[in-house]
């Protein structure tokens, strides 16, 4: 216990904890993303009408999402925790500080790229879990081509899928370097990995959007 | 030629600080920049002006007493070079050149560009040892260390303790220094015994002295003058790891 205790005290052990957090939270996105594919299937909606049924009301799934709300309140939780704490580190600023000459944009800005996709994050269950899951709208393919319809929220999808790239672009490979994997000759594997992830996942989401969109103009 | 200096005077550590402008001529391309900041000091004695405070020992990169941030960058433009091996080629004449002491919770400043840097030392205190008794000259080679060990733990012990790791971190975060100490005598045999509870307690003082923690940025990597790699850093996540899962 005192092992568990001293553990969470220290930075590098919430990091541990918020980077094995994030990876869960990134399963969570592969398992969405391919159940999302149904929307592309040409029957009207049926088979994508099907799935979320599956996902609103199987008790497997629901318990799951039980430890998907805990992974996401703990990631941002630790998050926070560690970003004012960094704040804190440094109360004088300096008065020129050329960080960007040596680090990627997306490593500096994790709490806003997170901040943008947790706003979205927001409108996206409003918009379509709540309806499936507790109030009973079973023709989700209708919602979802309406919702896709709208320019507007195509760009704010769009937007935070951008976001979302940066947020993995940065956090994905971070993840194995926080748990200590990135090491020797694994770290062109998981920087490989890292790359497929960051770009095929939100490329993925992004699809349907755009499909929809330009599937009403014709 | 000509440069304009916007150095920041800080008289103690309690009184406020805020950068003045200095102007030196006469400044030659092959001045290192410490000599450059030595004939500005001769000019202000000569004016009856406090010269200004900045640690240096050695000048030659090994000693790890001076480090500025000058125009924003640790150690100043380019790779693998403290500020001592800086040298002023790097500048065009006309120039203006911020330097600002190191900053960061940890380091208070002590007057000028001079920084508080003993919390490094607490981290040290902390298990960036080995408690064993000397005893007389053991012979060379009684203890074997394969090659590419020897080599990885040598990289580690290269860290000269200047603490532009953290001077240039976003986040204040000790990291590359403790990772450098604790990798380079977890690599080594003599390491051994006491590897689990150093990078515990290394770590929890690190924690203790205010640093921030670690974001992966690896601005750290970019600026440290012995180029000590963030494989490091990913070797004490694991230490401690394997230190609190293991019995
Ligand atoms: S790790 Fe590099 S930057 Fe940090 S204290 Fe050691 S030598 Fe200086
Ligand atoms: S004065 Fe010794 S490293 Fe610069």
């Amino acid at each position: 216990m005192k092992k568990v205790i001293s553990f969470y005290h220290s930075s590098v052990g919430k990091k541990i904890l918020m980077s094995l957090a994030g990876l869960f939270l990134c399963s969570f996105l592969v398992i969405h993303l391919s159940g999302n594919l149904a929307l592309f299937k040409n029957d009207n909606g049926e088979s994508f009408n099907h799935y979320s049924e599956f996902m609103a009301h199987n008790p497997v799934i629901r318990s799951t999402e039980i430890l998907l709300v805990a992974g996401f309140l703990l990631h941002m939780f630790l998050g926070g925790t560690l970003w004012l704490k960094n704040r804190a580190a440094r109360p004088e600023k300096y008065s020129a500080y050329k960080l960007s000459d040596n680090t990627p944009f997306e490593s500096r800005n994790t709490m806003l790229s997170g901040s943008i996709v947790l706003f979205f994050l927001i409108v996206h269950l409003k918009q379509f879990f709540l309806p499936s899951r507790f109030f009973g709208e079973t023709n989700m393919y209708a919602l979802v081509l309406q919702a896709f319809a709208s320019p507007l929220y195509d760009l704010l999808y769009l937007a935070a899928l951008v976001m979302l790239a940066y947020h993995l672009k940065h956090a994905f490979q971070s993840a194995f370097q926080t748990l200590g994997l990135r090491k020797g000759k694994y770290i062109v594997l998981f920087d490989a990995v890292a790359v497929v992830f960051w770009l095929l996942i939100p490329i993925g989401f992004a699809s349907m959007p755009i499909y929809f969109f330009l599937s009403t103009l014709k | 030629m000509k440069l304009t200096l916007q150095v920041w005077r800080q008289e103690r550590p309690e009184s406020k600080g805020r950068l003045i402008s200095y102007g030196v001529n006469d400044v030659s391309p092959d001045m290192s920049f410490l000599e450059m900041l030595d004939v500005l000091n001769i000019e202000l004695v000569k004016k009856n002006e406090v010269p200004i405070a900045f640690d240096h020992d050695c000048r030659e990169g090994i000693c790890g007493s001076c480090g500025m941030m000058i125009n924003g960058r640790a150690h100043g433009p380019g790779r693998g070079i403290a500020t001592c091996q800086l040298h002023m080629r790097h500048f065009k004449d006309g120039d203006t050149i911020v330097i600002e002491p190191w900053r960061a919770r940890a380091f208070p400043v002590l007057k000028d560009l001079m920084v508080d840097r003993t919390a490094m030392d607490r981290v040290m205190m902390a298990g960036g040892y080995v408690s064993t008794k000397t005893g007389g000259m053991v012979d060379g080679n009684t203890l074997l260390i394969p090659k590419p060990i020897a080599d990885e733990a040598f990289d580690a012990a290269a860290c000269i303790g200047c603490g532009a790791c953290v001077a240039s971190c976003p986040n204040s975060s000790l990291m590359l220094f403790v990772a450098a100490k604790v990798s380079q005598l977890a690599l080594l045999p003599q390491g051994q015994h006491e590897r689990k509870e150093r990078v515990e307690s290394m770590l929890a003082v690190m924690d203790e002295n205010q640093f921030g923690s670690c974001t992966n940025t690896y601005a750290c990597e970019a600026e440290c003058p012995k180029e000590i790699s963030v494989t490091h850093i990913a070797r004490l996540n694991r230490e401690f790891i394997r230190a609190k899962i293991t019995a």
